[in-house]
């Protein structure tokens, strides 16, 4: 693998950039792994990563049914933050959070952290209720979280409408200025270079059809579309398929997915300094390095695998932005696509062990999973080598739907999650 | 945007009249405080998800109001067709 560096970068320059090596291997599958990871995005390529940085197993391999971030991964609108209500989701959001940070030097590949802010702006008085009841819980939580005025809100990001007669008025805002964004195909990319480093087989074009249970019903390997390949420990990070992979091993999972779209505008001269949640309103943007404005939209209402979703979706959350940031009334834009998001009824992940053995689970993500990449992919690696969940995830496993203890932020994260 | 035929209306209509409210055909428990944690989970929590074929309930909201069922396809969206609440399973 060559290292990345400025001499390096100086070096190719000489050649016009025409020699850079293949960044890993375009690996052909072994017939047995130690581990198997079943999805290569973001999650699933950190997975691996940890599994061989951290904890010791490096016979793993990533099996990814299209190509490398080809899903939700780069899907996204890569919004980070961890300004979550409940104890159990600010510890598992800001373990996220750490990693992201220095994970460019950790990866050698500049993945384009930047904590420019994240701004959720409250519309009406339960809004401003319930953003300062999340300031208060973030705290004592150790996640930093504060309150702005209109003009605080206003002076953090110009385009901001703050005028009293605005259809959606201003009162105040949330600010993380930890929050902020990465480039989500870097992230990608940046973690199937260091696991390959590592000695990660990264597997594209390679769908699972099957799970192989051995008489004591405990995992034995995977059936693929390029053959069988076992392993006795396999962990599922396949987003919006999940439903699908589990049901190949006999299990029923507390998952719907839904499409949920994005869109990005014609690029322009920097004017957006920060991200802007409204979650009242739906509507959330933030503008990329390239200059396009970059625009999260709604889930469709019914469950689908198109990964298109329908016009009006879009229509409603563009209006809001017209409403909000009336400089952009008349900015084009130039593409839209839509990502599968698998939702649970509680809107927090599950992310640990399955009733059957040797077989992990990292799912549930919803509509905010690109934030926790660098974490999920950690807990994930952590609970596959150790056979148990580490105590950030361990609130997060499936039993919750038959006991009962839900992690709800449905209510507390509204739409934007 | 997709088109529902309503089977009360008997019209098709744009997806906006309408709300989805969830996968069809799931009974509700007949003696509640007789049911095991594990039917609840199932009951409450439990999807089929499928990739394909799925029965689903739709309201048409800003028409006549009323629920009916639905059979669509999760890969492409079309409606293979929709009955009226109470007619069995297609």
């Amino acid at each position: 693998m060559t290292r990345f560096s400025a001499f390096s970068l100086f070096a190719k320059a000489l050649s016009g950039h025409q020699d850079w090596p293949e960044q890993w291997p375009d690996a052909a599958p072994k017939p047995a792994y130690d581990a198997i990871i079943v999805g290569g995005g973001g999650h699933g390529l950190g997975a691996a990563y940890y599994l061989a940085k951290k904890y010791g197993i490096t016979n793993v391999a990533v099996l990814e049914k299209g190509w490398i971030g080809g899903g939700n991964t780069g899907r996204n609108t890569t919004i980070i933050r961890s300004n979550y209500l409940y104890d159990e989701s600010a510890h598992l959001y800001d373990h996220a959070v750490k990693l992201w940070d220095g994970l460019s030097q950790e990866l050698n590949y500049n993945i384009m952290y930047s904590k420019r802010g994240v701004m959720m702006l409250a519309h009406n008085v339960h809004d401003v209720q319930s953003l300062q009841r999340h300031i208060n819980a973030n705290r004592l939580n150790g996640v930093d979280n504060e309150w702005l005025t209109p003009e605080q809100a206003k002076a953090y990001c110009p385009p901001l409408n703050i005028a009293p007669d605005a259809r959606h008025p201003v009162l105040g805002a949330a600010l993380q200025r930890r929050g902020g964004t990465a480039r989500h195909d870097s992230v990608a990319w940046g973690y199937a270079r260091a696991a390959a480093a590592l000695g990660v087989d990264i597997i594209q074009n390679c769908a699972v059809t099957g799970i192989r249970r051995g008489a004591d019903g405990a995992v034995e390997g995977v059936e693929t579309t390029r053959g069988y390949i076992a392993s006795k420990r396999v962990g599922v990070s396949a987003a919006g398929n999940t439903s699908i992979i589990m049901q190949m091993a006999g299990l029923d999972f507390p998952l719907e997915s839904y499409p949920l779209q994005a869109l990005v505008s014609e690029p322009i001269k920097p004017t957006f300094p920060c991200v802007v949640m409204s979650n009242t309103v739906h509507a959330y943007m933030s503008q990329s390095d390239k200059g396009e404005l970059v625009i999260g939209a709604g889930t469709d209402q019914y469950v689908s695998y198109s990964q298109r979703g329908a016009l009006h979706i879009v229509e409603h959350t563009l209006a809001a932005i017209c409403e909000i940031f009336p400089i952009y009334r008349r900015m084009r834009m130039l593409r839209t696509w839509g990502g599968i998001v698998d939702v649970t009824p509680d809107r927090s992940p599950i992310l640990g062990k399955t009733p059957v053995k040797g077989l992990y689970v990292n799912c549930g993500w919803g509509t905010g999973g690109f934030k926790a990449t660098p974490g999920a992919g950690d807990l994930l690696a952590y609970t596959m080598a150790k056979d148990e969940p580490h105590k950030i995830n361990a609130p997060f496993n499936l039993d919750r739907f038959r006991n009962g203890r839900l992690i709800d932020e449905a209510a507390a994260a509204a739409v934007a999650h | 945007m997709i088109l529902i035929h309503c089977p009360y209306c008997d019209e098709k209509r744009p997806e906006i009249e309408f709300a989805n409210a969830g996968q069809a055909h799931i009974a509700r428990p007949i003696d509640p405080s007789g049911e095991s944690d594990a039917d609840w989970e199932t009951y409450l929590f439990i999807r089929a998800n499928p990739r394909g074929r799925h029965h689903e309930r739709w309201r048409h909201v800003h028409g006549c109001g009323r629920f009916f069922n639905a059979v669509r396809d999760t890969v492409t969206d079309k409606f293979e067709t929709t009955y009226k609440a109470g007619e069995p399973r297609r």
